[in-house]
């Protein structure tokens, strides 16, 4: 009993001394056991198409994740990113619609895209620093204008794109991986750094942490929780670039709908706290596949979608214990 | 009486293969005052918050009355009669005064909180110690001092047993200090047991009937206060004798560094204007609330609406936040450290270099330069820290300090605005900020230090201003800074007209 004990400290230690954030065992173990079970649970769980298509699912709103991982980080919440996609979707496919040269109209779109997404985050940011309001309900209301916007341009109906190129970027693969997912893997790894290793991403996890210290340092607390948003709003651009194309058509209803839980559940599984300060990209991306495989590996086992949102809040609630626990 | 009020034995309390506290035997008696003096990290802290079952005994055992004390949480301590005043309050600054005076034992009548009776018992408790505060004020709106008494009125309204005091007067003035030695007394007189930790021995001296010195964990003194002197408390502390606390103070001053003129800021500060000079550190005394950290604040760009005109190096400058401010060479260490001065998640080396960061980003944060830049730091100013990457907040209250001091030191700045650089810390490192700030001077830097002791000024200023319902009240030199000096202007016994020279402006 008590050398299994130390045995364990010992281990704990030992990884402790390893070069990778401890906080990131947690998610990494989990998500390494939900592949072994996923394997052994289904026999087309492994096969190249389905992992392929569960990265892809998983990068669109991994890609929302990571930028409503630096919104956490300083404090904040973005609950409007889901609408916001639907809406970023509608003004894409306007765009793409919209110019006759199919290179061109691809280009265009994708930077009309971000720079509305940018748009969006930044209304959402000066209302929460200039206005004062809090960032839960700013995005609750946001949220609902964005998706309102949606269906009112589109007349709630879905719009289709007939431009050759652009189903090209979603639907196409690289090395044989889908676009989606270098994406995803790209925008991770320069989070990353912007997080880690920059002064702008130590300022996030400062702002976060303690807002008066952070304004005592000489830090812009107003400019930089306002960065975050328009970071978020970015990714969200991209995000619906990935998802438009790869459908070739954009749905003001469904397009992004309950992103935002999945984006947040992605965060708060990765080890981000809720309460801001601390978190990591890794995680997050980590936290996406976690919640990626799980809907696979129950659609592979055949369980009742009614069921999945169950799961889902079984594994958030799982992580958030766990982390609870680290922490005390 | 058979057993003791509160009897501990074997006590042992490890964080993981650290050990911070060893075998410590102690019994209170009701009615005694007991002071537990140490130097940062010897222990006190982590005895009291055993005590208070904040923590859990890593061995021995803890007996109230006679009956075990086990597995305890600071809830069921309270209600247990053991309440502990901690140094960083616990008050909700939402709520109103009476409401965290009886946050968690409401009184309620059908049910309903029975907010008159609340109210009431608030303004006899507080009266009862001579202090005269509104039950209606957001607690967020009061000074340190006065959240304290909010603090104490919470522990009479308890009915403790045992009052735990932790480092309680490092945030009072000298007047506001008899007052709570008034109030221990009456504690004491109805039976109650006081713990009292303080780092200044003439108060422990003062107040206590016995004493326990702990060092690095240990007991090594356990006796009544009256058989030692101040000394021999401070050489049990250290283990060693104490050379004399503060530096010898400066030669002739050099240039004018700072110029501030008629600064004000509307309802805290009015008119205020004094020159601060190359290689002097001037003091600035004051009761807590006569507005000296506004003053600070304002010349950093952290209050709004200021008038008045700042000069340096005789340049007239315009600074709207502390980043202008630390660009012209000023740096403030606020008097709230954790509040405002640390990122407590932050590992040391992140907080060493909050303000600085930028020198050490080529692109991307190059972390081996900061890392290096961190042990310099630690090395220089004797920084006790297992890792620099552990979070600051695990640090003694000494350490901290000297991680936000190395925060300043690091941006190179020639005008340092030091708000209580002493607070809540050992007297060894007290001594080994004192000769950090003498000798900050006599490299030809600035430094203004507001300070609430008086000891503080007298020992360290070169010049000293006394600052009283947000203006200037005095400047004294040389001899007039003296304790009584200090009082009769910060309490508007005196004022500058009748006899002390005007501020030496033109």
């Amino acid at each position: 009993m008590s050398e299994s004990r130390t045995f364990g400290s010992q281990l704990l230690s030992g990884l402790r001394r390893l070069p990778i954030d401890t906080s990131l065992l947690a998610p990494l173990l989990a998500l390494l056991i939900l592949l072994v079970v996923s394997s052994l649970a289904s026999e087309f769980f492994l096969n190249t198409r389905n992992i392929s298509n569960v990265l892809r699912q998983v990068s669109y709103t991994g890609i929302i994740a990571i930028g409503m991982t630096f919104v956490i980080i300083a404090g904040g919440i973005d609950l409007s990113v889901g609408s916001m996609l639907a809406l970023v979707g509608v003004v894409l496919m306007y765009i793409v619609n919209a110019i006759a040269d199919p290179v061109q109209a691809v280009i265009m779109g994708m930077l009309g895209a971000v720079l509305v997404g940018a748009l969006f985050g930044l209304f959402n940011g000066i209302l929460v620093t200039k206005g004062r309001i809090a960032a839960f309900v700013v995005t609750l209301a946001s949220m609902s204008i964005f998706r309102s916007l949606a269906l009112y341009f589109t007349d709630a109906g879905e719009i289709t794109t007939r431009n050759p190129l652009f189903n090209n970027i979603g639907g196409g693969f690289f090395l044989g991986l889908p676009i989606p997912v270098w994406t995803f893997l790209a925008m991770a790894i320069v989070a990353h750094i912007l997080l880690m290793h920059t002064a702008y991403g130590r300022h996030v996890c400062a702002v976060g942490s303690n807002a008066q210290v952070a304004r005592y340092s000489g830090i812009r607390v107003q400019r930089v929780i306002m960065s975050t948003f328009v970071i978020a709003g970015v990714c969200v651009g991209v995000s619906a670039i990935m998802l438009a194309s790869r459908l070739n058509s954009v749905s003001p209803s469904d397009a992004g709908y309950f992103y935002e839980l999945d984006a947040i559940a992605a965060v708060v599984i990765g080890g981000t706290a809720l309460a801001g300060g601390r978190g990591s990209i890794w995680g997050t991306v980590i936290g996406a596949l976690i919640l990626g495989i799980i809907n696979n590996m129950l659609n592979l086992m055949g369980v009742s979608p009614y069921l999945q949102g169950l799961m889902k809040g079984a594994v958030i609630l799982a992580a958030v214990l766990l982390q609870y626990r680290r922490n005390t | 009486m058979s057993h003791p009020l509160l009897r501990l034995r074997g006590i042992s309390k490890a964080f993981g293969p650290v050990t911070v506290l060893q075998n410590i035997d102690l019994d209170v008696e009701p009615g005694e005052v007991l002071g537990i003096l140490g130097e940062n990290g010897a222990g006190k802290s982590t005895l009291l918050k055993l005590i208070s079952g904040v923590y859990q005994p890593t061995a021995g055992t803890i007996e109230l009355d006679g009956q075990p004390f086990q597995s305890l949480d600071p809830i069921e301590a309270r209600s247990c009669g053991v309440a502990m005043i901690p140094q960083e309050f616990n008050l909700v600054p939402s709520l109103r005064v009476y409401e965290n005076v009886f946050l968690g034992q409401e009184i309620r009548r059908y049910g309903l909180l029975d907010r008159r009776t609340m109210r009431r018992r608030t303004v006899e408790i507080l009266a009862s110690l001579n202090v005269d505060l509104n039950p209606n004020l957001m607690i967020g709106k009061l000074s340190v001092a006065e959240k304290q008494m909010v603090e104490v009125a919470r522990v009479l309204v308890n009915d403790a047993r045992i009052v735990i005091l932790d480092e309680p007067t490092t945030v009072l003035t000298d007047r506001e200090v008899a007052v709570l030695f008034d109030v221990v007394r009456s504690l004491q007189s109805r039976g109650v047991a006081v713990l009292f930790i303080s780092h200044k021995l003439k108060e422990v001296k003062e107040l206590c009937h016995r004493l326990l010195i702990l060092r690095d964990g240990r007991p090594v003194e356990l006796c009544a206060t009256a058989d030692l002197t101040e000394e021999d408390m401070a050489y049990r502390m250290v283990g060693r004798e104490l050379a004399q606390i503060y530096p010898d103070k400066g030669s002739t001053p050099g240039d004018c560094a700072l110029e501030v003129q008629g600064l004000s800021v509307p309802g805290l500060i009015s008119d205020i204007s004094f020159r601060l000079h190359r290689g002097e550190v001037l003091g600035l005394a004051g009761l807590v609330g006569s507005g000296r950290t506004e003053v600070a604040e304002a010349i950093m760009g952290l209050q709004a609406r200021v008038s008045g005109s700042i000069r340096i190096d005789g340049k007239p400058v315009s600074i709207r936040d502390p980043d202008a401010a630390h660009r012209h060479g000023l740096a403030y260490l606020s008097e709230d450290r954790q509040g405002k001065g640390l990122i407590l998640n932050f590992n040391v080396m992140q907080n060493i270099t909050a303000l600085s960061l930028k020198r050490y980003v080529r692109g991307l944060i190059r972390h081996g330069a900061e890392r290096r830049q961190a042990e310099h730091y630690q090395e220089r100013l004797a920084i006790k820290a297992a890792s620099l990457r552990n979070p600051v907040g695990l640090l003694s209250g000494g350490n901290q300090q000297k991680v936000y001091l190395a925060k300043l030191l690091d941006i190179h700045p020639r005008i340092l605005l030091l708000d209580e650089p002493t607070r809540g810390i050992d007297i060894n490192t007290k001594q080994q900020i004192y000769r950090l700030i003498r000798s900050l001077a006599d490299e030809g830097n600035a430094v203004l230090v507001i300070s609430s002791e008086l000891e503080e000024i007298i020992g360290l200023a070169d010049r000293a201003l006394v600052m009283r319902e947000g203006q200037i009240a005095a400047e004294l030199t040389g001899d007039q800074i003296n304790e009584q000096d200090i009082m009769l202007y910060a309490a508007g016994a005196r004022h500058r007209d009748s006899g002390a020279p005007e501020p030496a402006l033109n």
